[in-house]
């Protein structure tokens, strides 16, 4: 499907399924069009053209109210004037339940969210984590076929937000609803999922599992938004993509060509004795992160390239700011010709952005 | 005007370096002065004037049949003003704060319209359109339909010089509200009716309330418009302050002052309504907490 405002294309000829019962995350940068998506599922936006399925029936004519979705929004949208209960109960009560099956329905949810205590409460009289369980309760409590949630721990701190990752994961195992979610955090992504799709800028360059997406990243920009990547500009010569001393063969281009390489920071293998291995660099700094290490290497072009070990092989070879070094890269992926010939500085721009 | 009312429920923020207490002291001391001399004691003094003569003078100013049927008239134009206020105020609201449209800017010029123009002049424009000599005059006139110097001439004046008072309240607060809870509502399988109701109307009714008061006041106080399209026939077409008035002009300042103060009356009740209603909505939130810390005081008593 395809969403234009105006001349801007939001999402450009997308296409993707989610299965039954699956949890799928939609990754990408901001302004790639996610939340667009999401809205065009729920009815909040119409397509300018392509159609959309929910459990096997075109929902396109469909308006927003018959489309039984729940859609958790960035900010929430709680009803600000309705107590914590009014506002779970609310999607029941304009659906015309019942009255006992929907207060056992919404109490059962305030329990299973740990909201017992804050059924009276409005929702400024809550925290950050509170009001996303209450938006999530009130999405669900009318029994939606398909979960949407725009953005879902954008609005609460680091530390909650761990723990609010773990907790969707155990809740989507309880209710086994379909959930499409948005996030522009490859880490969030990667934890929570179970298949995941790259968006950028309206198209969708890769779907598939966790693993798949960070071992066999589609093309360059799904290799540097999933983890850490270097990606450096080799030139072709005999065959080879050289790059000082680093040499991989380039089968399939011609002697001149400009090749961009991409490898993972923990496929580059450091020795402190200048022989072990035949790549020369200095290390220019080094990043502590926890139990890993970062370095970043300069070789003698001036390029830069990043790698990462454990720190106990940090100490075990006696590694150091300002020392010569030798590596190898034990793994590499070619990501393609280099579109501009003379981009040489920019080669080698060493680790992009997603640094952990 | 209604956002910073509501953000200054809250205890205002101390501003570093404004905090010397002899400034805070003289601020404040200004501000109740002032608020004494203009607001106050003029206030105070028309009861003073209306009870001078005793109980009796008063009431008998005030069961006058006269005084009777502009008490009447004004407390009916308002019931008919004030809805139809409420109504295009609302959807104006709506309209200008939750939709992008070619014209809008347009629409909220016109709606300040009345607030700029004079009164007077709209009762002139008023008597232009509906009167005799006017432009739909004859039409009206075969009709049988009388406007100007009767009851409709007086609504619409009212109506047209009181409009803005419930749109202006509503848009900042409905503009600021955004429209994700609506959509919200939607997602939920709300149907439109249903979200205004029970989602946009209860999100601005602070707002709405001041709006409706404010209009209130207006509808009953009104004196430039009215006054030009009423034709001054005594017992007929005559509402409160222009009542006020006339006795006023005959000099009857007695019984001028006796019906002003029914004016001021009205006024202050409408003001205890709007207290009494912002005293409840902070109660229930209170309330709200209350329970829940009294929730969790016994639970974890109980464990």
């Amino acid at each position: 499907m395809t969403k234009r405002f105006g001349d801007t294309i939001a999402v450009n000829d997308l296409s993707f399924a989610v299965n039954e019962g699956e949890l799928v995350a939609l990754l990408g940068p901001s302004g790639g069009g996610k939340t667009t998506v999401l809205r065009l599922i729920a009815g909040l936006e119409t397509p300018t053209s392509g159609d959309i399925f929910i459990r096997g029936h075109r929902v396109n004519d469909l308006p927003v109210q018959k489309r039984n979705i729940g859609f958790v929004f960035q900010s929430y949208a709680l009803f600000k004037n309705m107590t914590v209960y009014r506002n779970i109960a609310f999607g029941l009560r304009v659906k015309k339940w019942k009255r006992r099956a929907a207060r056992e329905r919404v109490e059962e949810l305030m329990q299973l969210f740990g909201l017992e205590q804050l059924g009276h409460r409005y929702p400024h009289q809550l925290s950050g984590g509170q009001r996303q369980r209450v938006a999530i309760a009130r999405a669900l409590a009318p029994k939606p076929d398909v979960l949407l949630l725009d953005e879902p721990f954008g609005a609460v701190d680091a530390k909650i937000r761990q723990e609010l990752r773990e907790w969707l994961v155990r809740l989507h195992h309880q209710f086994n609803v379909t959930t499409l979610f948005v996030t522009h955090d490859q880490e969030e992504a990667m934890e929570v999922a179970s298949r995941i799709g790259i968006l950028n800028c309206g198209r969708l360059e890769q779907v598939g599992s966790p693993q798949e997406v960070y071992e066999q990243p589609a093309n360059e920009f799904v290799a540097r938004f999933i983890g850490v990547m270097n990606v450096i500009e080799l030139e072709v010569r005999n065959g080879m993509a050289c790059l000082d001393q680093i040499a991989f063969p380039a089968p399939g281009y011609k002697d001149g060509d400009k090749v961009r390489v991409g490898f993972r920071p923990y496929n580059v293998r450091v020795s402190p004795s200048t022989d072990e291995y035949r790549c020369q660099a200095v290390i220019r700094h080094t990043y502590f992160l926890g139990i890993m290490m970062r370095l970043d290497l300069e070789l003698p072009s001036g390029a830069r390239v990043c790698a990462r070990l454990t720190k106990e092989d940090y100490k075990r070879l006696g590694l150091a700011t300002g020392m010569r070094v030798s590596f190898q890269i034990a793994e590499h992926k070619i990501l393609g010709a280099a579109q501009n010939s003379n981009a040489h500085t920019a080669a080698g721009s060493g680790c992009t952005h997603g640094e952990r | 005007m209604i956002t910073e009312r509501q953000t200054a429920r809250g205890s205002p923020p101390r501003v570093a370096g404004s905090g010397s207490g002899a400034g805070r002291f003289l601020l404040v001391v200004i501000a109740m002065l002032f608020a004494l001399v203009f607001l106050f004691l003029p206030l105070l003094n028309v009861f003073a004037k209306a009870f001078e003569k005793g109980w009796t003078v008063f009431y008998g100013a005030l069961v006058n049949p006269d005084t009777v049927s502009a008490i009447k008239l004004s407390l009916t134009i308002t019931a008919i003003t004030v809805p139809l206020n409420l109504i295009f105020g609302i959807a104006a609201a709506w309209a200008i704060a939750k939709f992008e449209f070619r014209w809008k800017s347009l629409l909220v010029a016109l709606i300040d319209l009345p607030f700029s123009v004079s009164p007077v002049v709209t009762g002139l424009m008023f008597v232009l359109l509906f009167g005799l000599r006017g432009y739909l005059g004859p039409w009206l006139d075969a009709h049988n339909i009388q406007v100007i110097y009767a009851v409709p001439g007086m609504v619409l004046a009212t109506t047209f010089v009181t409009l803005p008072f419930v749109a202006r309240e509503l848009i900042p607060v409905m503009q600021s509200a955004g429209n994700e809870q609506e959509q919200a509502a939607l997602t939920l399988g709300a149907s439109g009716w249903q979200t205004f109701w029970h989602v946009t109307l209860p999100s601005v009714k602070l707002a709405l309330l001041y709006g409706v008061i404010l209009c209130n006041a207006r509808a009953l106080g009104e004196f430039g418009a009215v006054s030009v399209v009423s034709g001054h026939i005594t017992g007929l077409t005559d509402t409160l302050p222009l009542r006020v008035e006339k006795l006023y002009q005959e000099y009857n300042s007695t019984a001028a002052f006796a019906v002003a103060s029914i004016l001021a009356l009205l006024a202050l009740v409408t003001l205890a309504i709007k207290t009494a209603f912002e005293w409840h909505t902070q109660r229930v939130y209170a309330r709200a907490e209350r329970a829940t810390s009294d929730a969790r005081t016994t639970r974890t008593k109980s464990t």
